[in-house]
């Protein structure tokens, strides 16, 4: 019984949750706290806060740690496998079957079309993490930031991995002079 | 090996991608078209178009369906766990230590700090899918699908499945 909750909980989010796993967290929140009353508003901000720390998407991140709490690892699976499983399959399904019908032109006028629709979101995404960057750094050491990448990435052809690894590093190593008032600076200031 | 391949270009993604399912987009078409050289710029955009254009969250989908493409069923399944399970298993593991160190100057800094550089992975990413669609289809029709799909996003702000679908009834008549 337990099990078939956990598993339409995660379904409806997987399923209503366009625009990637960012926009499924309301979803999630609905079904978790106001449905099934599994964890309260507090609960929820926790598993929220928890989640973002940690890289990696956050839907599933969240899925299964809520699924974990209220069935264990069989509920870990089932949560996670609900909120992907439905929409990975219906992927597969439908590029299977443009790939098999590419040859006609009129097919490939769409894919052609597509192309630069997709370079928008990017370049509208591009601009949102710009925007956080500016906000949470001041824009002079935002855009140092965003050149030392770009030269580092594409001029000197440096692995996004290596670079991304040294940073968090440097943040994590980086000495902080007063704790306690960094702590309150930075939250006042958060994004 | 191609299994082991597959979980390592999208467990780097996975551990990398700190700030949900988008920030990880640029991470995994460094490893699938730039290392792996599974498909090019404009098929992974068609992935990431559909992808964007279904529900659910954007990461494992592209896991899910590249996998399946290059190994398969069991490749599909290495894609998504790959994905998922790393910073999961690390969540569930950790959250006593995490718990305590969520406010952290420390880990809050850790996101503030890769931002700038997975803005320019994007850019570049954005780049690219342009100079794709102006080798393909030329300056006009680039042109025009870029500023019809920019106004109807963030302007009139149309919901981004009802745009892709528009932006391919568009191609099949007018590119085809």
């Amino acid at each position: 019984m337990k099990h078939l909750q956990i598993f339409l909980a995660f379904f409806r989010v997987g399923m209503l949750g366009y625009g990637g796993g960012p926009s499924s967290i309301p979803l999630v929140h609905k079904e978790v706290v106001d449905k099934y009353k599994w964890m309260n508003d507090d609960e929820f901000a926790d598993v929220l806060a928890l989640g973002n720390t940690l890289p990696g998407p956050i839907a599933t991140k969240m899925a299964g740690y809520i699924g974990y709490r209220v069935a264990g690892v069989l509920g870990l699976i089932n949560a996670t496998l609900s909120t992907i499983i439905p929409t990975i399959i219906l992927m597969i399904v439908l590029l299977s079957t443009i790939t098999s019908i590419k040859e006609y032109p009129w097919v490939q006028g769409m894919t052609a079309a597509v192309v630069p629709v997709v370079g928008v979101m990017l370049a509208t995404l591009t601009w949102d993490f710009y925007k956080k960057s500016r906000q949470s750094l001041g824009w002079i050491k935002a855009l140092a930031f965003i050149c030392c990448s770009f030269l580092l990435m594409e001029i000197f052809g440096l692995h996004p991995a290596i670079l991304i690894g040294v940073l968090l590093l440097v943040a994590v190593l980086k000495n902080d002079k007063d704790p306690d008032k960094d702590r309150h600076s930075d939250r006042g200031d958060a994004s | 090996m191609i299994y082991w391949e597959i979980f390592l270009a999208f467990f780097i993604p996975g551990i990398l991608g700190y700030g949900g399912g988008p920030a990880s987009i640029p991470l995994v078409e460094n490893e699938v078209v730039d290392r792996y050289g599974w498909m090019n710029v404009s098929e992974f955009s068609e992935v990431l178009a559909l992808g964007n254009a279904l529900p659910g969250p954007i990461a494992t989908k592209m896991a899910g369906y590249i996998g399946y493409q290059q190994g398969g069923v069991l490749g599909s399944l290495v894609g998504i766990f790959a994905t998922v399970a790393p910073s999961l298993i690390l969540m569930i593991v950790l959250l006593g230590f995490l718990y305590k160190y969520k406010d952290s100057p420390k880990v809050k800094r850790m996101t503030t700090f890769i931002r700038p550089t997975i803005a320019v992975l994007l850019g570049m990413m954005a780049f690219s899918f342009f100079f794709t669609s102006y080798e393909d289809t030329g300056i006009w029709q680039s042109l025009i699908l870029i500023t019809a799909s920019f106004l109807l996003l963030e302007k009139l702000k149309i919901h981004p499945a009802l745009v892709i679908v528009g932006a391919m009834g568009y191609g099949a008549f007018f590119l085809g």
